[in-house]
């Protein structure tokens, strides 16, 4: 499995030159979306306040402590589980140019078709694990919609941001549905042993 | 033992502290069977995401980190020594200032909003929020506060269902079994199971719950539950989901049930899942005000 350093704004080379398994790291910018933003912007029709061209976006809502007007520094910065959002993944890669989608517990085969189609990736941040993350980000340079505060949408910029496993790739593979795959396939099997026809 | 007005002051910087260190020192049980998954893991992926939990495990003990950024809702087992006499209201009350005093000034992340309106009031507290669970224990006269935040992905993973006594044990194995894999990545694997069965609904659901917050490595007192969990455990870890369901061996760190008896028409069962850091915190509080931290 391969190794990937990549530099934000990320092109669609980038996005299709990973495979399931591989880990790539990130420099530069990394904004950070979820559920109440993602919301204003697609079903209230509230124009994103960034231009998402290239972008990878992180599914956050992080603890900060507010410094000054509008700025805040880390407290913890983690990731939250993905397939909430997963009916925004088309608009964000067919109106926004994004390139990557970095969360937790995958996104759906309709997603990985997309990504195929469009030229972006899934990486799979490691959930839980998220102290080591926020030692990997410098600073949260911006801050839009502090109203929605934690689900403000956040601009982080990160240096030796990963290793984070691509979970979905450019190629139509998405390692987490097929490793859940597998275990449905499984179970008849394991019920069996379990005494259960 | 009548308890002193001081008291509840106490219970309230307590619980504070509960909210607060439990987010960043991980129960030494979970530690020990983070590391034993870790040990046994072969397959790279696999050894990439044991190797963040332990690190990220490390930074919350020797750092004092957050260990994950969702600081859960906020719940609390409350055990009051039948001897002690104390005020049940003003503990209440004493409960939600700490979990408020704790999101203020550390501060943490309010997770908590209106299930409607979705406000967020900032203070990890809201209508009926923290989550209370009181209990009474004979012959003590200790106040026992045993808490959790429970993150959302494993708690968004939470399956009922009134099976009928014509499906016997055999359907609480499939039941079990398919909402793990249903689940898949989602809760942070590898998980605590928590099963309840029997009770009323609403009751079998809060053996699901209090499920997950037995240590790990202890089996339930009943040999024929002990025996149904070793069983769906190792079920469990033959499924292949593994950490973050990113594939690998370890999908479960324990299946742990809580039982409780029902009507001659239930079979009722319930799965409450907890995420790989399973963050519990206890503080047993004396009438003389000594407290003792543990798990």
């Amino acid at each position: 499995m391969a190794e990937f350093h990549f530099k934000t704004p990320l092109t669609e080379a980038d996005a299709r030159k990973v495979s399931v398994g591989d880990s790539v790291y990130l420099d530069g910018i990394v904004f950070g979306v979820r559920d109440a933003n993602l919301i204003r912007v697609f079903d209230q029709h509230v124009a994103p306040p960034v231009d998402w061209q290239g972008a990878a976006l992180l599914h956050t809502a992080p603890n900060v402590r507010k410094v000054g007007p509008g700025k805040y520094e880390s407290i913890c910065v983690g990731t939250t589980t993905s397939m909430r959002v997963d009916r925004f993944t088309e608009a964000l890669l067919r109106d926004h140019g994004v390139r990557a989608i970095l969360g937790k517990g995958g996104l759906s085969p309709r997603s990985t078709e997309l990504m195929q189609q469009y030229g972006a990736c899934y990486l799979s941040v490691t959930g839980g694990a998220a102290a080591m993350e926020t030692l990997q980000i410098e600073e949260i340079e911006a801050v839009f919609w502090e109203d929605l505060m934690p689900e403000s949408i956040f601009q982080f910029r990160v240096k030796d941001f990963g290793p984070w496993t691509v979970g979905i790739d450019a190629k139509g593979r998405n390692l987490q549905d097929e490793v859940q795959l597998a275990a449905k396939a499984k179970m008849g099997e394991l019920l069996a042993k379990m005494g259960v026809t | 033992m009548e308890v002193p007005p001081t008291f509840y002051d106490l219970v309230e910087t307590t619980c504070r502290d509960l909210y607060i260190q439990s987010l960043k020192e991980i129960p030494p049980d979970v530690v020990a069977a983070i590391k034993r998954a870790a040990e046994r893991a072969t397959r790279e992926v696999e050894r990439r995401i044991f190797s963040h939990y332990l690190k990220s495990i490390a930074l919350g003990q020797e750092q004092n980190m957050m260990v994950c950024q969702d600081t859960g809702i906020p719940i609390y087992w409350v055990d009051i020594g039948g001897k002690l006499r104390l005020d049940g209201s003003k503990l209440d009350a004493a409960i939600v200032r700490g979990t408020e005093r704790a999101t203020r000034e550390h501060p943490l992340r309010s997770s908590i909003v209106s299930p409607i309106t979705r406000e967020n009031r900032q203070t990890s507290t809201g209508e009926r929020i923290p989550i209370i669970h009181y209990h009474f224990v004979p012959d003590s006269d200790v106040l026992d506060i045993l808490f959790m935040p429970k993150g959302s992905g494993s708690e968004n993973m939470s399956f009922m269902k009134m099976l009928v006594p014509a499906d016997g044990v055999n359907g609480i194995k499939r039941f079990v079994l398919e909402q793990v894999v249903g689940a898949g990545a989602k809760p942070c694997p590898p998980t605590i199971v928590g099963v309840g069965i029997g009770g009323s609904s609403d009751l079998c659901m809060t053996l699901a719950k209090k499920a997950t917050t037995r240590p790990l490595g202890t089996l339930n007192p009943d040999p024929q539950l002990a025996a149904l969990e070793t069983e769906l455990c190792e079920a469990i870890n033959q499924t292949g989901i593994g950490p973050q369901g990113l594939g690998g061996d370890t999908t479960a760190l324990g299946v742990h049930i809580e039982s409780a008896w029902t009507h001659i028409t239930c079979n009722p069962v319930a799965v409450n899942l907890q995420c790989w850091r399973a963050e519990r915190r206890r503080a047993k509080i004396s009438a003389e005000g000594k407290v003792e931290v543990g798990f």
